[in-house]
């Protein structure tokens, strides 16, 4: 017998988490789409942003009002450094060195993180509201509900920026044609900053909710690859295919933990992603461009 | 200056040794390697076991993206499943070791061959995100199946070998080190062969190597298979080195590892592979001596494990900016100094 109230709750908790994944998704997809660089780092770029705010609103007792903020502008900062130092010198070498150096940049940021703030487990000030969410009958943890609406809020915040604002623009522009982009003057490699620069923002905002609905610590980098799967099943270059794809992986995700058990979340996440590779490998919403051979 | 090269047949031009020097300086390696035990302590008898393991199963990796061209993040999780197949075999069956060897990396290569079919649709990182995707699928197996021990692994008791346990690191010694060496020399062989050389077109250029009449399916399988191969085998010395497997036992970091390995030490070079190993492997323990020097010692052995997770992240950007041929490269330019000097360049 399915227990349809159970079901609807569960899935309510899914596509709340999936906002989550949709939102650190866009981070991903910001940079692939203008630079195309595969961005391993992304989990531990959040990771990077939640102990930010965490310094910021814990260790020197800032408001909230100043210390996210700081957070997002330092993570901001982070990006420019790691694109500067790191990306820029590897432009035109072989898409697979790119995405190493950024398997490299996980560790060293994973490493810092334990240098500067140890591996212990910490907890986030509460900035949430505690009033538990009903939908119907269905109960929605108030942390994960107000998460979600952030996230959505800032989503949308986002694409408005991108959709109108004129460095947006340019970062379209560079994303669906490089060589056209710079014949009408824009500043590529600029373009790859600013990229950079969002995206380790939008990372922290995303680092900051998830830290605290779950606490943080230095293997939260973990989200990251489940945020990879959501890119990939929703298409590396595709906003909506990010977007859908985090709702999609985050009700796979409840689902699975809530009927399987915890340990086959992950499991349930990589093969959806292993059967979207052989099916359809430019996932749901992605420029059809694979090679086949 | 380097003289008296001249090659004048084939075969003279295709020998995997070419000149007296390298034979001479080869031979004082081997014995080296056969004198290294009896000079060395326990500590480093250690290390040399778990340097080669490391060289073995990086030499693999080296097939598959060095010479074939196709990322994979799963090497771990091959060198588990040889590992798990040892530790099943010698506590369920009771077969001698070197057969067990054998068969751990047999069913390493069948799974690689598995996880490489869908090299026939995708590649590049498509592909390196489905091994990720492979390897949590091994490690959820090997922590859930009844038969594998679930999450507290399995033991392994020590190699038997004509009566003898081998159960210490200068007894290994003399079963790794022989085992690694009979697989570089394999895999060095194996460039100088058809399917070797098919490999290296299909790195170049794919499309080419097909219009040539190189069958890709098959080949990306056969380099699928061999280098999962030497981490199935590599991951048996594993398990009898280590004599306990668990599924914590070949994380995702360590498939890293072997990545980063060849990048540092060289794609596409045996002598790449073997550096990288060895480079890899000892860095941490030099940090430890480095901390163990420096005043204040205790306080910062806190330090050495995410210092060491800083390094490995900074060798592995460094070597990609300013270095990208990786350690086989450096060694090249230092042969060349030798062989022009007294000239420069």
């Amino acid at each position: 017998m399915m227990d349809w109230a159970y079901l609807f709750e569960i899935s309510l908790t899914g596509i709340a988490g999936g906002g989550l994944y949709a939102l650190a998704a866009l981070a991903f997809v910001m940079v692939y789409k203008a630079t195309r660089v595969v961005n391993i780092a992304i989990g531990e770029l959040l990771m990077v942003g939640a102990y930010l705010f965490f310094t910021f609103a814990a260790t020197f007792a800032l408001p909230l009002w100043l210390a996210i903020p700081a957070a997002v502008l330092g993570s901001g900062l982070l990006g420019a450094v790691i694109e500067r130092t790191m990306i820029r010198p590897l432009l035109g070498e072989p898409p697979i060195s790119v995405f190493m150096v950024t398997v490299g940049l996980a560790s060293v940021l994973v490493g810092l993180v334990e240098m500067i703030w140890t591996a212990d487990q910490r907890r986030l000030p509460e900035f949430m509201p505690t009033k538990p969410i009903m939908v119907g009958d269905a109960f929605l943890a108030p942390k994960v509900f107000w998460g979600a609406m952030i996230a959505v809020a800032f989503i949308a915040a986002v694409l408005l920026v991108f959709r109108f604002w004129r460095g947006g623009v340019a970062l379209r522009a560079t994303a669906s044609d490089q060589a056209a982009a710079y014949s009408v003057g824009i500043n590529v490699p600029r373009v790859f900053s600013l990229a950079w620069v969002a995206s380790a923002m939008i990372a922290a905002v995303s680092g900051i909710i998830v830290g605290s609905i779950g606490g943080i610590s230095s293997s939260m980098g973990v989200f990251g690859l489940s945020v990879l799967v959501v890119v990939i099943v929703g298409g590396l270059d595709s906003v909506l295919g990010a977007l859908l794809g985090g709702l999609l992986i985050g009700l796979v995700e409840a689902l699975a933990g809530a009927y399987l058990g915890g340990e086959y979340k992950l499991l349930a996440t990589f093969i959806v992603l292993v059967a979207v590779l052989l099916v359809r490998p430019y996932g749901l919403f992605g420029t059809h461009e694979i090679e086949r051979l | 200056m380097r003289i008296g090269t001249l090659k004048e047949s084939y075969v003279a031009d295709a020998a995997l040794f070419d000149s007296r020097t390298q034979k001479v300086w080869l031979a004082v390696a081997a014995a080296l390697l056969l004198l290294f035990p009896f000079m060395a302590s326990d500590y480093w008898l250690y290390l040399a076991c778990l340097v080669s393991i490391n060289v073995a199963s990086a030499t693999g990796l080296n097939i598959l993206t060095g010479y074939t061209g196709l990322v994979s993040l799963g090497q771990a999780a091959f060198m588990g499943l040889g590992a798990y197949t040892v530790a099943v075999l010698e506590t369920r069956v009771g077969t001698p070791f070197v057969l067990n060897l054998l068969a751990g990396g047999l069913v390493a290569m069948l799974g690689g061959i598995v996880v490489g079919i869908p090299s026939l649709r995708v590649k590049g990182l498509y592909l390196a995100i489905a091994t990720i995707a492979a390897s949590f699928i091994a490690h959820f197996i090997f922590a859930n199946w009844k038969f594998t021990g679930g999450t507290g692994g399995l033991s392994v008791p020590p190699a038997k070998l004509f009566g003898l346990p081998l159960d210490t690191s200068f007894r290994l010694y003399w079963v790794i080190v022989p085992v690694t060496v009979l697989m570089l020399l394999g895999a060095a062989n194996l460039f100088r062969t058809r399917v070797g050389r098919a490999f290296i077109a299909i790195r170049d250029r794919d499309i080419s190597a097909e219009v040539l009449g190189i069958p890709l399916l098959r080949y990306k399988l056969l380099s699928f298979g061999l280098s999962s191969f030497y981490a199935g085998v590599a991951g048996g010395l594993w398990a009898y080195f280590f004599r306990v497997v668990t599924p914590e036992s070949f994380p995702l970091l360590m498939s890293i590892f072997f990545l980063a390995a060849i990048i540092v030490g060289g794609m596409g070079s045996i002598l790449g592979g073997i550096l990288g190993a060895v480079f890899m492997t000892m860095v941490p323990e030099l940090l430890k001596l480095v901390v163990d020097l420096l005043p204040g010692g205790n306080e910062l052995t806190v330090f050495l494990s995410p210092v060491r997770t800083v390094v490995f992240g900074l060798l592995i950007i460094g070597f990609l900016v300013f270095e990208p041929q990786g350690l086989a490269e450096v060694w090249r330019r230092i042969r060349r100094f030798f062989h022009l000097w007294p000239f420069r360049n």
